[in-house]
């Protein structure tokens, strides 16, 4: 078969290597009308510009955002880190202050100034300011009162609604273990049957749905995992289970990745999806597991770098779903993100690269739990175990309820 | 007509948005959102209880459907000034329909419904928007409350198995099959595994690239063992010659995993082997490096015991060996 000599793979150490699947190229050769593929080049100084300007003016078309600016910052801010451009000092502190204006008094991040506490907000918020990694940004976090947050969303059945009087599902306890954990304010009784009910979202598919009995679906698979991780308890997990859905979800003509079984090829999931590589990759270490690549990803990282850069990309900037779509942040960060896990193998001690196209398309790496570089976690981590874990006033939650003079303290569900 | 020309409401002063002085993520609100939101938050901030504020989160919503602070507030004013929940149920509805894709949205419902104590119109409804997407996921998600919280079971396996046929491989129907099924009868009973298993090899043969199907079918078999259900084994290798697809190459492969597992035998570890090899290098290559973990899986796990025995090394003082000892 031929090889367009345009597709090599540029890797360390130096081994070219041909795609194995031709099915694979006979998508890329009718997707792309030019006869032969060109090396694919990621388009930095588009994707810049476009950041760049986002990051202070976003068109009326962001009113639907309107309750996720926290988000918007973090999709941003995390694109451009991975792009290795550096965040100006004065932008830095405009950001630091906006999500000041954000916080809410009585704990937890909301979608934007004078808006209630949510934990998708929260989770973005923590996760900007973490990016920022300066004095101001952690100084902005008032931990007591995040804790007081945490308490108000829990639920006796170990799960946490999104937001008082809001809904469940799987992400809410991502959220509350990533922020928890960042900050330094995690406690045992904190996430107290949050691991049992985590798994119940394991189905018969090997994935994990949004609340237990739903289909298996990318998004919440990888905040289940994720969260169980953080907790320390992702063992508990049907890991095999698992894995054999994941890399199930990597589609063979486009190379990138589905959300759920039988449908359509989108973007975002290289990082749900893929990102859960990583995380299994570390789940089965932890296991003994001796026959793990020392190189590679359980999941085909040309194919999924080739979907991205070939379909994924926009001419002016940002990238997108699939190709049709319009660009957002929410797609530029999270295809942008999966490049990175698809360039980057292992962790801090075993580190091998697969660059597909030139140098320059490499990206930072990303920590696979958090989804920030790995030194702006460790520096976060640092910075905050200095500090003491705060007292849990659980009293001023917003569905506390403290019983009889034993102290038992009993959470109400919160019905709104 | 904008709020701030509204006689009706020249009482109440505007409250401008707090982004700053130096905004980031500034969006460029039109004249009518900014009208409208500068409202809210005057309302928010009095924590007014009137019509006037429950007739404007309306206006609100349909700027910013996704605005949950402006969802609770509705929520607060229904109550408080006790509403037509029946009215609210016919908005949500027409909301619904307009953007179905939106959490609050069906979270508002599942609060009318809790309130009303009635979930009489919620089947009928539900089945129209999965008639318009049959796989969003919020609606699958409400419909799974609905059923589960007021034993609406009855009725479902039938409507499952009308979306099956309309399509096979609608994956979000194979999962409410599974819903269905594991809340009712359950899959313990011989006559229902076996219907099960029957109407999944049905389903194969119409259409044998339908991953769906082949995932349903591990999926009630693993708990109890793939190769426990007699004769199972023997039909998907004849399927292998007419229908082969990656799906029925995989399910061999867990077919003799689980063979395996009771029973380590060379022959069986020899062609589970051969299957991961043949998935690996050209069945299904995009997934090369997992076929080749699993092969190397299996080959660590269940190596002959002859084999070791063989080569004159206690199978015990072999995994030392191994292990750097």
């Amino acid at each position: 078969p031929v090889v367009p000599s345009g597709l090599l793979l540029c890797c360390r150490p130096a081994a070219v290597k041909p795609r194995a699947a031709m099915q694979h190229y006979r998508f890329l050769l009718i997707l792309l009308p030019c006869v032969c593929l060109p090396r694919p080049t990621l388009l930095r100084e588009q994707h810049y510009q476009y950041l760049k300007k986002g990051l202070r003016h976003l068109s009326d078309s962001y009113e639907c955002l309107d309750a996720s600016r926290p988000w918007l910052c973090y999709w941003i801010l995390h694109s451009l880190e991975l792009l290795e451009e550096p965040i100006p000092a004065a932008v830095a502190s405009d950001v630091c202050q906006f999500l000041a204006r954000c916080q809410s008094p009585t704990g937890g991040f909301a979608g934007g100034p004078g808006q209630h506490a949510h934990l998708a907000p929260t989770y973005a918020a923590v996760n900007a300011l973490c990016i920022i990694g300066t004095e101001e940004a952690y100084n902005v976090i008032d931990r007591e009162k995040l804790l007081d947050f945490l308490w108000s969303v829990k639920q006796p059945d170990g799960s946490f609604v999104m937001h008082v009087g809001g809904e469940v599902d799987v992400r809410s306890a991502y959220c509350a273990a990533s922020v928890a954990s960042l900050t330094n304010i995690l406690t045992p009784k904190l996430f107290e049957d949050t691991p049992s009910w985590i798994l119940r979202c394991q189905n018969w598919e090997g994935g994990l749905g949004g609340v237990p009995g739903l289909e298996a679906h990318g998004g919440y698979t990888f905040c289940g995992t994720a969260a169980l991780v953080i907790l320390g308890k992702e063992h508990m997990l049907d890991l095999k289970a698992l894995l054999r859905w994941v890399v199930s979800r990597q589609m063979r003509f486009e190379g990138g990745f589905q959300g759920r079984c039988n449908k359509l090829v989108d973007g975002c999931y290289s990082f749900w999806q893929a990102g859960l590589l990583p995380l299994l990759h570390r789940a089965f270490f932890k296991e003994g597991e001796s026959q793990l690549s020392r190189q590679r990803w359980m999941f085909e990282q040309q194919a999924l770098q080739e979907y991205i850069l070939l379909c994924c990309q926009n001419p002016a900037g940002g990238l997108l779903d699939k190709p049709g779509k319009s660009r957002d942040f929410y797609h530029t960060c999270y295809c942008l993100s999966g490049l990175s896990i698809a360039q980057h193998f292992g962790n801090v001690d075993l580190h091998h690269e697969l660059i597909l196209g030139k140098e320059e398309n490499r990206l930072a790496p990303t920590h696979p739990v958090y989804n920030i570089c790995p030194e702006k976690v460790a520096q976060a981590l640092q910075h905050f175990h200095q500090l003491p874990v705060p007292e849990a006033d659980q009293r001023h939650g917003a569905s506390s309820w403290v019983g009889p003079a034993t102290g038992f303290r009993v959470q109400m569900f919160n019905g709104g | 007509m904008f709020y701030r020309d509204r006689k009706e409401w020249a009482d109440l002063e505007p409250v401008p948005q707090d982004d700053g002085p130096n905004p980031v993520v500034k969006i460029a609100y039109s004249e009518k959102f900014s009208d409208v939101y500068d409202y809210f938050r005057a309302l928010l901030k009095k924590d007014e209880r009137s019509d006037r504020a429950f007739a404007l989160t309306a206006e609100a919503i349909e700027l910013n459907a996704a605005n949950y602070t402006v969802w609770h507030y509705r929520r607060v004013l229904l109550q408080a000034l006790q509403k037509d929940l029946r009215e609210e149920m016919r908005y949500i509805t027409d909301i619904i329909e307009e953007q179905p894709k939106n959490y609050q949205v069906w979270h508002h419902r599942r609060m009318v419904v809790e309130w009303l104590n009635d979930p009489s119109e919620e089947l009928e409804f539900i089945a129209d928007i999965l008639s318009q997407d049959a796989k969003n996921y919020h609606a699958w998600q409400h419909r799974q409350w609905v059923i589960q919280e007021y034993k609406l079971w009855d009725n479902e396996l039938e409507f499952v198995e009308k979306l099956l046929e309309e399509d096979v491989r609608n994956n979000s129907v194979w999962n409410q099959r599974h819903f269905v099924i594991s809340h009712t009868t359950g899959y313990s009973s011989p006559a229902i595994l076996d219907r099960e298993v029957q109407y999944c090899l049905n389903q194969i043969r119409k259409a044998p690239h339908n991953e769906s199907a082949w995932n349903y079918l591990k999926g009630i078999l693993q708990d109890r063992g793939m190769s426990s259900h007699p004769g199972l084994l023997e039909q998907v290798l004849e399927l292998k010659e007419t229908h082969c697809s990656p799906y029925l190459l995989a399910f061999l492969v867990d077919c003799y995993e689980d063979a395996l597992e009771n029973n380590n035998q060379k022959e069986t570890l020899n062609r589970a082997l051969e299957v991961c090899e043949y998935l690996a290098q050209e069945k299904d290559t995009i997934r090369k490096e997992y076929w080749l973990f699993l092969q190397r899986s299996l080959e660590s796990r269940f190596e002959c015991i002859d084999v070791l025995l063989c080569q004159g090394i206690s199978p015990l003082l072999k995994s030392d060996i191994k292990n750097g000892v």
